[in-house]
């Protein structure tokens, strides 16, 4: 579904991505892991056109996407939930949900999401729909994010790290919610600090160092691979 | 008393003036983060179209006010798709120097073309007329500003909160990056709003020039007071703009009156004050 090959990505000056390549299969929830600054982020955001790869190909559903605004990426049915749960703070809640709605973009299979079906699987977030964005908890604005982007109907998502800074308690909640949209049909792919709250919900892992894939394999794989582990996660 | 009215008047004459021309740049400020210094080059531009169109062709006021935005959109447009959107991706600097540059071109090709000197607009009928407020003769004309800057306010407040197109423009104000993953065309999005602010100053440019005169100086003249509003009401903030022109208006009116000698100064001292209590702005999102 979707196929990322040689992918070089800059910031300015700096070289971040050294021709990384990865591939996703319908109905997967695969997770990037890999330290701080080793271009977990910046792979994400070289998908959706965020940052333009300088070369290299991505290609989703057999369309390239290399070089294409990220308005007509996620028409194509991608969804991008960033990092640091940038919610539009003096939009309420209503408000926010009503911007993930695409014109004309159906479900890839089932039930569409819509506002009253977000109301009803999340009624914490109905009970504050009049509020302003930026008056919700931290893990209000992370389960607003992934469901404003879910209002979209993407057959994908992108999820840059849905646990940071949360309570243990609510990461629990967000790796739930993950686990059910992935159960509605939709493909993910993640990426995540969190190793213990990574290894539950994921069916295969790549390990990232220094803006290149070192790893790719499932859970048994990853588990076996102690010296991986060792060199490019644990500090 | 009546002296009081009359400066009150005068006041919120130039307020309505100050809110059209600056509800362009906050906007335009508060979406793509591009101070605009050719805004107010823009307004000149109005004012002296408004000059051909109601002085050598028609002797139309109205026409003028129907004609000239319309011009200032495409114009604004053009400079979006064309000059601006190419810079964009160089960063800030780089976009301002292109609109610095741009309201210096403007200004010398007014001189080239109009001559470097005040050109005088009449309006005549209705609005070159009186009205008695509480036993005071007042320049219809004053009034006619102001009741349309309420009008272009309450259209853009309107728009801003009451339909899906308001509600993409807050959020690509919040946002905009994260609004154009959510698939809104957000270029598309900016080139109309800044071709919109263009509009909106060219509006302003055909109200102001029967009022102050036509000079290639006019640009200059309100730009600072229009600076002045977007920071004191914050930045990209319409309710801000509006509350900011009124008192900023009313500050240069009653500042003529009461402390001649530090009028223009007053006006400084409240965006100084205003920036230490609170620098984002009165209606500024803290960030």
């Amino acid at each position: 579904m979707l196929e990322v090959k040689g992918v070089h990505s800059y910031y300015g000056k700096s070289h971040i991505l050294h021709g990384v390549s990865l591939e996703l299969k319908e109905g997967e929830l695969v997770c990037l892991l890999g330290r701080n600054g080793v271009g977990k982020s910046t792979t994400l955001k070289s998908i959706m056109g965020v940052v333009r790869p300088a070369a290299g190909s991505v290609r989703f559903r057999g369309q390239e996407l290399c070089g294409k605004e990220p308005y007509k990426i996620a028409r194509l049915g991608l969804g991008y939930v960033p990092e640091d749960r940038r919610i539009f703070r003096s939009l309420t809640v209503h408000e926010n949900l009503l911007m993930g709605i695409k014109s004309g973009r159906q479900s890839a299979e089932g039930e569409a999401w819509s506002v009253e079906k977000v109301y009803r699987l999340f009624p914490r977030l109905e009970e504050r729909k009049n509020n302003k964005g930026g008056h919700l908890s931290g893990g209000e604005q992370q389960m607003l994010t992934v469901v404003r982007t879910l209002m979209g109907n993407p057959r994908l998502i992108l999820v840059d790290e849905p646990t940071e800074g949360l309570a243990p308690l609510i990461v629990k909640d967000v790796l739930e919610m993950l686990i059910t949209v992935r159960q509605s049909g939709v493909t993910v792919l993640m990426v995540e600090q969190n190793f213990n709250a990574a290894i539950k919900v994921a069916d295969r892992f790549y390990i990232m160092s220094k803006g290149a894939i070192v790893f790719s394999g499932n859970r048994e794989e990853l588990m076996a691979a102690e010296e991986v582990r060792k060199n490019y996660l644990e500090v | 008393m009546s002296e009081f009215l009359v400066f009150f008047l005068h006041g919120l004459a130039y307020a309505g003036l100050l809110f059209l021309v600056s509800a362009g740049l906050t906007l335009v400020f508060g979406m793509m983060n591009v101070l605009n210094f050719a805004h107010a080059a823009m307004y000149m531009l109005g004012a002296y179209f408004s000059y051909t169109i109601v002085m050598q062709l028609t002797g139309q006021f109205w026409m003028s006010l129907m004609i000239c935005p319309v011009i200032l959109f495409v114009i604004g447009a053009v400079v979006e798709r064309f000059l601006l959107r190419r810079v964009h991706r160089y960063g800030h600097v780089q976009e301002l120097l292109l609109t610095f540059g741009l309201a210096y071109i403007i200004t010398e090709l007014v001189k080239w073309y109009w001559g470097n000197y005040p050109l005088a607009i009449n309006v005549t009928g209705f609005l070159n007329g009186t009205v008695s407020i509480f036993g005071i003769i007042y320049p219809m004309y004053r009034i006619f500003i102001f009741v349309c800057a309420i009008l272009v306010g309450g259209v853009m407040a309107l728009v801003l909160y009451k339909t899906r197109l308001g509600i993409i423009l807050r959020a690509a104000v919040n946002d905009s990056e994260m609004t154009n993953t959510l698939g809104v065309n957000v270029p598309l999005v900016f080139m109309g709003v800044f071709a919109f602010g263009a509009a909106l100053s060219g509006f302003a440019g055909v109200i102001a020039g029967p009022l102050l005169s036509t000079f290639p100086g006019m640009a200059q003249e309100i730009l600072l007071d229009a600076f002045v509003v977007i920071v004191v009401g914050g930045f990209g903030s319409l309710g801000g703009a509006i509350l900011a022109s009124l008192i900023i208006g009313e500050l240069q009116s009653f500042g003529v009156l009461l402390f001649p000698k530090l009028s223009m100064a007053l006006v400084y001292l409240l965006m100084a004050a205003v920036l230490i209590i609170k620098p984002s702005g009165l209606f500024g999102e803290e960030s």
